[in-house]
């Protein structure tokens, strides 16, 4: 089975990079672009019968650091 | 004093690190990170810079769970000295052992230079070599050094007297100018920029030797 987890930097927690792909976008002539957020994708290759829990605690121990960053979790 | 400095792979400034604790009177170890214990009687860990398992998923991350850290939260947790700098601060924050987490630098730069760092409590074993409100001058060489915590935990922070040290030009977009933390007991300290580097008269400036004698006066008579 698969897992994708999504890890965001959390709202109000400034993120300088996506702040520089926003000011290039506007170079580039990409009007109206009037903000981004960049986080990363983990995938996650599972043996049969993890649990979402399992993956849960994979990301509060290590994937993510929750304070800072959010994450969510898609399972398949 | 007894110092034990942790090498991870990617570590770089660990040898820095330990010739600072020797030229103040310490013996020093080295431990490796797979070692999960420390050695006996070790008054203070040092947790070096660089970039500790290439600093993949996040810096210090992968470190904070490697088995000596495991002993070092021990040491800490019984009273014991733990002082992270630079990459070493990113692990302590990444343990749970000082709060907050430093993020990419405002400016995007990876900044290598000496700034001036204004000395904001000398009510530790740390800072006790210099009176509250000395300006010295300390290297800093990092990219992710932007201090963050939440607005409680700045609050929490300022009003217990943890913020040892700030940026008097801040280099990096860090909350309140924050260059470096202490932990409730004032036994552990986390900073970005580099005494150790700054503790010869070969580097350039002295400004962290006080530091570094400090400490060992303190832990001395420990």
């Amino acid at each position: 089975m698969k897992a994708r987890v999504h890890v965001m930097l959390k709202n109000g927690v400034l993120d300088p990079q996506g702040e520089a792909v926003r000011h290039a976008l506007g170079a580039l002539g990409f009007d109206g672009v009037n903000g981004v957020r960049q986080g990363k994708v983990i995938e996650l290759d599972l043996a049969d019968g993890t649990s979402e829990a399992d993956v849960t605690q994979m990301c509060e121990k290590l994937l993510a650091n929750t304070v800072i960053e959010s994450y969510s979790v898609e399972i398949g | 004093m007894r110092a034990a400095v942790v090498v991870f792979p990617g570590s770089n400034c660990d040898r820095d690190l330990a010739v600072a604790f020797k030229a103040a009177g310490a013996d020093v170890e080295m431990v490796w990170h797979k070692d999960s214990d420390l050695p006996q009687d070790i008054d203070i860990v040092g947790i070096p810079g660089g970039f500790s398992y290439g600093d993949y998923l996040r810096c210090g991350a992968i470190a904070a769970q490697s088995p000596i850290v495991k002993s070092v939260k021990a040491h800490a947790d019984r009273g014991g000295y733990v002082m992270g700098i630079c990459n070493g601060f990113q692990v302590l924050t990444e343990t749970g052992l000082l709060p907050g987490a430093l993020l990419r630098n405002a400016g995007l730069k990876y900044i290598c230079k000496t700034v001036g760092l204004k000395v904001e409590t000398s009510a530790s074993d740390y800072t006790a070599g210099y009176n509250a409100g000395d300006v010295i001058d300390i290297p800093i060489a990092h990219h992710d050094g932007n201090y963050f915590a939440d607005d409680e935990t700045l609050k929490r922070l300022q009003g217990d007297d943890r913020v040892a040290f700030t940026y008097t030009d801040n280099p990096n977009g860090a909350q309140a100018d924050i260059a470096g933390i202490l932990s409730e007991n004032r036994r552990v300290l986390g900073m970005m920029p580099h005494p150790e580097r700054a503790a010869d008269a070969g580097h350039g400036g002295t400004d962290g030797a006080a530091l570094f004698r400090a400490l060992s006066g303190a832990l001395q008579t420990a």
